[in-house]
């Protein structure tokens, strides 16, 4: 069999496999190191009981679904306050109870988000408090 | 030994049954009370101002033509953008004459007083709203205690609702309106570019205990916020002393801002 065009057709192959495969051989062997959050804001550093609304792994698994059933239960069901899993009574607000704590968006949220790839877009309407200070 | 053809199709068939269904876990799930419950009063705030059905009374022979106080105050407290071009406005309450308030009750030989006359308009909340009735996505939808509310998360602004509205009491965000924001409010979000917004008769504010920013602005006492259906409330006190009308009730929505002229 004959293959005409031979060195054009191989290199292109070449070419097209390290374009394809570039995103797994370019970052390795390299370690990202991972994002680094900062938790004590003067809010926080204020608080006796140093606890989230629910436990760390939970918040750092599942912030996004509470978000969102919080969203929910506020707009929709006219329900404004939130009974974490311990009993304690939050009022249910993203820039109301969140932010009120960690008022360091670009240290806490976006450090993570940044890392992760991620974009929330709750940033389009709800008002960042570094921004208004 | 290998199934016959027939245990083969019945197993598979139970199979597919049990796939079909939800997880066993799941129904547990939602058969347990949820522990994350409505409890009365946030901590630390005011209980929530209730209503069978929230109503407002524009007494708008006490507005002056020059007076902006609850539209300043409304602008303010929703971080409502003031952007100068027409075509983009954004307003939750404004002021307009006679003749363009009640078109169909406006003629050439009204009193003076009424013609010239500035009236503050608002979003209807209306009993029967149509902007709910078109809404592809249900972004705007009637509580039960008739607050007309726009869910700006599932806003697509297809402007439909524009449209259906008879009061103009909807505005698109051709534009992203935090520019044009005089003052940005911490506490209260501002909308986007691509959503639609309105009026939302302070329902932040009640969930705190607190009447709407208009009404509370009003020096006048011009309007007067409450439940119609309570025959003791502010609202019906004036409503049966006076003589009210809505806007362009013969179309049928319903309307629940009373105007007494």
């Amino acid at each position: 069999m004959k293959l005409y065009n031979r060195g054009i057709i191989i290199a292109g192959i070449v070419v097209f496999l390290a374009a394809v495969t570039f995103p797994f051989w370019y970052d390795r062997g390299k370690t990202i190191a991972p994002p680094a959050i900062e938790l004590d804001t003067p809010a926080i550093q204020k608080l006796a009981d140093k606890r989230c609304v629910e436990d760390t792994a939970f918040m750092r698994d599942n912030h996004m679904k509470l978000l969102a059933s919080w969203r929910e239960s506020v707009v929709r069901k006219n329900v404004h306050t939130y009974t974490s899993k311990d009993g304690r009574v939050f009022e249910m607000g993203l820039t109301g109870s969140c932010l009120k704590c960690h008022e360091n968006k670009s240290r806490f949220c976006d450090r993570c988000h940044d890392y992760a790839g991620v974009k929330p877009n709750c940033w389009n309407c709800h008002i960042n408090p570094e921004e208004v200070l | 030994m290998a199934p016959t053809r027939r245990e083969f199709l019945i197993i598979a068939g139970i199979s597919a049954i049990g796939a079909a269904c939800p997880p066993l876990s799941r129904i547990i799930a939602k058969e347990t009370p949820s522990r994350g419950t409505h409890l009365p009063g946030a901590p630390g705030s005011a209980p929530a101002l209730t209503a069978k059905r929230w109503a407002m009374v524009v007494d708008a022979s006490k507005c002056s033509s020059d007076c902006k106080d609850c539209m300043t105050a409304c602008h303010e407290a929703h971080n409502v953008p003031a952007i100068a071009n027409p075509n983009h406005e954004v307003k939750w309450i404004w002021p307009e004459r006679f003749e363009n308030v009640f078109r169909a009750e406006s003629h050439a030989h009204i009193q003076e007083t009424v013609r010239k006359q500035i009236i503050p308009v608002l979003c209807n909340h209306c009993d029967n709203p149509p902007c709910v009735r078109v809404c592809p996505t249900g972004a705007t939808f009637r509580r039960a205690d008739g607050i007309v509310m726009m869910d700006s998360h599932r806003c697509i602004g297809c402007k439909i609702c524009l449209a259906a509205c008879p009061f103009g009491a909807r505005s698109i965000n051709f534009v992203n309106p935090r520019p044009f924001i005089r003052k940005l409010k911490a506490d209260f979000p501002t909308r986007t570019k691509g959503v639609i917004e309105k009026c939302n008769f302070c329902e932040e504010r009640l969930a705190r205990g607190i009447l709407p920013a208009c009404v509370l602005a009003c020096e006048e006492k011009a309007l007067v916020f409450g439940d119609v259906e309570d025959p003791n409330s502010k609202v019906r006190q004036i409503l049966d002393k006076k003589f009210s009308i809505r806007r362009r009730a013969e179309l049928g929505t319903k309307p629940q801002v009373y105007y007494i002229l």
